[in-house]
């Protein structure tokens, strides 16, 4: 029965919103919006099993003294510290927790946004020592890749207009920049739309999977 | 004499006058109707330029509504001069409702004739969609027949996928040095079927984990993937007769925030060293951080994600991805459960439709281009409406 | 041990010290460089360039503070070209952080550059809604039944340039600068697509090769990353030459070319030691093979 229940729910929920899809008519429509707005309801819900679970995770941590338990008071005292922000500035401002001048919106100015503005830039030195250590001529086709990377990078900087600017009017389209236009409209579309067709085929394969109740791995396997 | 003088005045400047002395001339013809194909509360309403918007006459068209008789009309919305048509999506059903487009100029407000009684209506079915109707039974049909000649026993040949494969691997690796294994099932929310995907794998590769009597760590962005991670993990160490090796503690939430979470997996990576790490889900900007980070405490890595902007990071840094479609199909490689191998030889069905049509297409507009022949041009047209919803 | 074995254990964090003198040196000096619109990014200053005075451009901030150094410039450049040009701006975010973004946006544009445009006639800033591509989709059918306020909580029914705005067809553009999800396919799959919209975004550049199949068709034009916004900022100086010094794209575009020709280097050196080491490989089986 604990196995049925889901299977039931998730087989009448799918068939319902495959139909509205078609359907622009009450209750279908109607049904479509609503169940949206239901995900929403149990997401802000999950928030606060989310919150409550950090609680309890970092607190017996603490606690317990268990290995590298000052992090956890650095993530729950940053926790707290933000919850208690945007509360009090919402409240001061009727709402409005960005307000500005308020406690959040300085909190998020000063330290949220540089934060994370530092962990995207990590960006940039992964991608360095993953193009020393893996982008290499291997194969044929991975040099051609490597040849079309090449042409990307130096593409988008001037050298790549100064390389090439010499080439003579007829074969203008070997030049560098119009090289690169050139792989991002053609080949480049081209590929993503093959994996796209591919993707939407297994989304489709396994939406259909779950409405039928043929997977359920996610429910711990059959 | 001052008579004399107006009326020279009139006759003279009567052609330029005329243009800002009268009100412009109402547009000659209003429609409205039930906007079609739709759910109700909208009308769509269209009319034909004021005589008096070429020479300027008009700078902008006012809608008016009126509710059972045609008296009393509401201004609706000013539009700009130029405008021919109008949605009115303030309305409500089964209601009749009168319109009026008045033409405004610098000398005034023209009349308007009025149109209606007009009442908004939902529809039963959306004809514009009847071309994703089609295909859409035509893959379900593919795909459950492949499903329901497979549960009569069928054999159906899949091919290998190196990365799944790799899997079992992995988790030997961890076992063998005591080291944990990381898995992360996207970033996205439970209404991602990425996730959903990711999760599928994650019941196979705990059921390996439980056997090995591996440490498995699941850290999770979103808090109900958490919930839903936590039976998948139950109910694995369950099938496999280990449920005394399963706690609640292997699977938890950090944070919504993109940018912490990785912050936060970055450094569970370099502390625990996990021997074996795997990527199943929706992935965004963080996939190279997380996957650069893993290769450099020299994990196993295995990626799957249907994010196509994000698998090139993941080919680069990890030892196998699955790409796109792969994701997908890797619980129903996992599980040999028949149907579900059933559903991927349906999919190819659809895959092979596909690539008839992009074929068809390519062929048919490179011959109309070429030879400028209509009938060609015509039916190259026809076949790209068929996969349009906006015609 | 030779060079090639040391080129081949070289540690990852001379790699990235190499990176950040690499992005901090260019950064200390400012070259000035010359960037030239490509078609893709001129279609969409063209098109704010043609409309109509008084046309209605709906712009969604649907980014967080992460990747602001891609997609701030992009923001504030056409925020700048459509309060320029006198049309209205309509600010909405499917991003629970664009809404700060946007406020920050109004500090940078409106109440610096555009002291004399009147808030509620000539930009409206509408705050953040829930929902994801729900949410577009909800604003698709009806702006007014999910925006009832402003974000600061004025009612829209007090704001003029709200009272002709029914609905996202009510639009004569949509502009979305993103970074993900929800980002520019779903504006063009639940509002231009089915609304006749035209739609123009901005997004990082990882995020930009994934929109090239529905350009130029359902998109009418993108600005890929920081090449992409200096590229609409070159466009803007150009005509208004006032912004020179507000172009900040343009202004960091140096240290994004040394960076990409440094990675140029790197593949170049990582592939040199792999060829080498395969050829000393090769050279020993033979030798091996001989003994």
């Amino acid at each position: 029965m604990k196995r049925q229940i889901p299977l039931i729910i998730t087989f009448s929920v799918g068939a319902l919103l495959v139909l509205a899809m078609f359907i622009p008519h009450d209750p279908f429509a109607a049904a479509n919006d609503e169940l949206s707005v239901w995900f929403d309801i149990i997401a802000s819900f999950a928030f606060i099993l989310g919150g409550g679970n950090l609680l309890r995770i970092h607190g017996d941590k603490i606690y317990r003294r268990r290995r590298d338990w000052p992090y956890s008071i650095v993530t729950l005292g940053g926790f707290l510290l933000m919850l208690g922000a945007g509360l009090w500035s919402g409240a001061v401002s009727r709402g409005n927790a960005m307000a500005p001048g308020s406690l959040f919106q300085a909190l998020y100015v000063a330290a949220y946004a540089p934060m994370m503005s530092t962990m995207y830039s990590l960006l940039a030195f992964f991608v360095a020592s993953a193009s020393y250590r893996a982008f290499r001529a291997k194969t044929r086709e991975a040099t051609v890749l490597l040849l079309a990377a090449f042409v990307i990078l130096v593409g988008r900087t001037p050298v790549g207009y100064h390389l090439t600017s010499w080439i003579p009017q007829p074969f203008e389209f070997l030049e560098i920049p119009n090289l690169f236009g050139w792989i991002l409209a053609y080949p480049n579309t081209a590929g993503q739309r093959a994996i796209m067709i591919g993707i939407a085929l297994g989304i489709i394969s396994t939406s259909l999977r779950l409405i039928l109740g043929i997977e359920r791995s996610h429910l711990g396997g059959d | 004499m001052l008579r004399v003088v107006s009326t020279v005045l009139i006759v003279l400047l009567a052609p330029a006058a005329q243009a800002f002395a009268d009100p412009p001339s109402p547009p000659p013809e209003i429609r409205a109707a039930d906007t079609p194909h739709d759910r109700g509360r909208s009308v769509d309403l269209s009319w034909s330029p004021s005589a008096s918007e070429e020479s300027g006459g008009v700078t902008r068209y006012v809608v008016q509504r009126a509710v059972d008789r045609p008296e009393e009309f509401h201004a609706v919305v000013t539009l700009p001069a130029g405008s021919r048509a109008y949605t009115d999506t303030s309305v409500r059903d089964g209601v009749s409702y009168f319109y009026r487009v008045r033409a405004v100029g610098p000398a005034g407000e023209s009349e308007s004739a009025s149109a209606g009684p007009v009442r908004a209506s939902q529809q039963w079915f959306n004809p514009r969609k009847s071309n994703l109707l089609v295909i859409a039974a035509v893959l379900i049909g593919g795909i459950s027949w492949f499903i329901f000649q497979a549960s009569k026993g069928r054999r159906l040949y899949i091919r290998k996928i190196a990365g799944i494969e790799a899997i079992d691997e992995a988790v030997g690796r961890a076992t063998e040095m005591g080291k944990p294994v990381l898995f992360i099932p996207g970033i996205e929310d439970m209404d991602n079927v990425q996730t959903v995907a990711g999760l599928s794998i994650l019941g196979n590769v705990a059921q390996l984990v439980a056997r090995y009597e591996t440490r498995l760590e699941v850290p999770t962005r979103r808090s109900l993937v958490m919930s839903v991670a936590r039976e998948t993990i139950k109910e694995a160490y369950l099938k496999v007769g280990r449920p005394d090796l399963y706690n609640d503690a292997m699977v938890y939430y950090i944070t919504d925030e993109q940018f912490a979470f990785v912050a936060a997996v970055d450094g569970i990576v370099v502390r625990e060293k996990p021997a074996a790490c795997f990527y199943m889900g929706a992935f965004f900007a963080e996939s190279l951080i997380l996957a650069e980070t893993g290769n450099s405490v020299g994990a196993i890595q295995v990626a799957g994600t249907a994010m196509p902007t994000q698998l090139p990071f993941f080919v680069a840094a990890c030892d196998y991805t699955l790409i796109g479609e792969e994701l997908f199909a890797a619980s129903a490689y996992l599980s040999n459960d028949q149907k579900m191998l059933g559903s991927l030889k349906g999919q190819d069905v659809g895959k092979a439709i596909a690539a008839g049509f992009i074929l068809l297409g390519v062929a048919l507009q490179t011959a109309a281009s070429a030879s400028g022949n209509g009938a060609l041009v015509n039916a190259a047209r026809w076949v790209s409406s068929l996969f349009r919803i906006n015609p | 041990m030779s060079l090639l074995d040391r080129m081949k254990r070289i540690d990852r964090r001379i790699l990235f010290l190499l990176m950040a003198a690499g992005v901090a040196i260019p950064l200390l000096f400012r070259p000035t460089l010359t960037v030239h619109p490509s078609p893709i990014v001129s279609r969409v200053f063209d098109k704010i360039e043609s409309l109509p005075e008084g046309s209605k451009i709906l712009m969604s901030f649907d980014y967080g503070p992460s990747t602001v150094p891609e997609n701030q410039p992009m923001a504030e450049a056409i925020a700048r070209h459509v309060l320029r040009r006198r049309l209205k701006l309509y600010m909405v975010s499917a991003w629970t952080t664009g809404q700060a973004q946007a406020d920050l946006l109004i500090e940078s544009v409106m109440r610096t550059d555009f002291t004399d445009r009147v808030y509620g006639e000539d930009w409206v800033h509408l705050g953040y809604k829930a929902g994801n591509q729900g949410m577009i989709n909800a604003i698709f059918g009806a702006m007014r039944n999910l925006y009832t306020t402003d974000a600061a909580g004025t009612n829209v029914d007090a704001i003029p340039m709200m009272r002709d705005v029914q609905s996202l067809r009510d639009m004569d553009l949509i502009v979305d600068i993103a970074s993900g999800f929800p980002g520019v396919k779903e504006w063009i799959q639940f509002a231009g697509d089915p609304g006749n919209i035209p739609v123009a975004g901005g997004v990082t550049a990882v995020e930009a090769l994934l929109l090239y199949p529905y350009y130029p068709r359902q998109l009418l034009g993108l600005m890929g990353g920081l090449q992409g916004a200096a590229e609409y900022e070159a466009a803007l100086v150009a005509k208004y030459p006032e912004y020179r010094d507000d172009s900040k794209a343009l202004q960091i575009m140096g240290p994004q070319y040394v960076a990409h020709l440094l990675i140029v280097v790197f593949i170049l050196i990582g592939n040199a030691t792999y060829f080498a080491e395969r050829r000393r490989q090769k050279r020993g089986r033979i030798a091996g093979g001989r003994s």
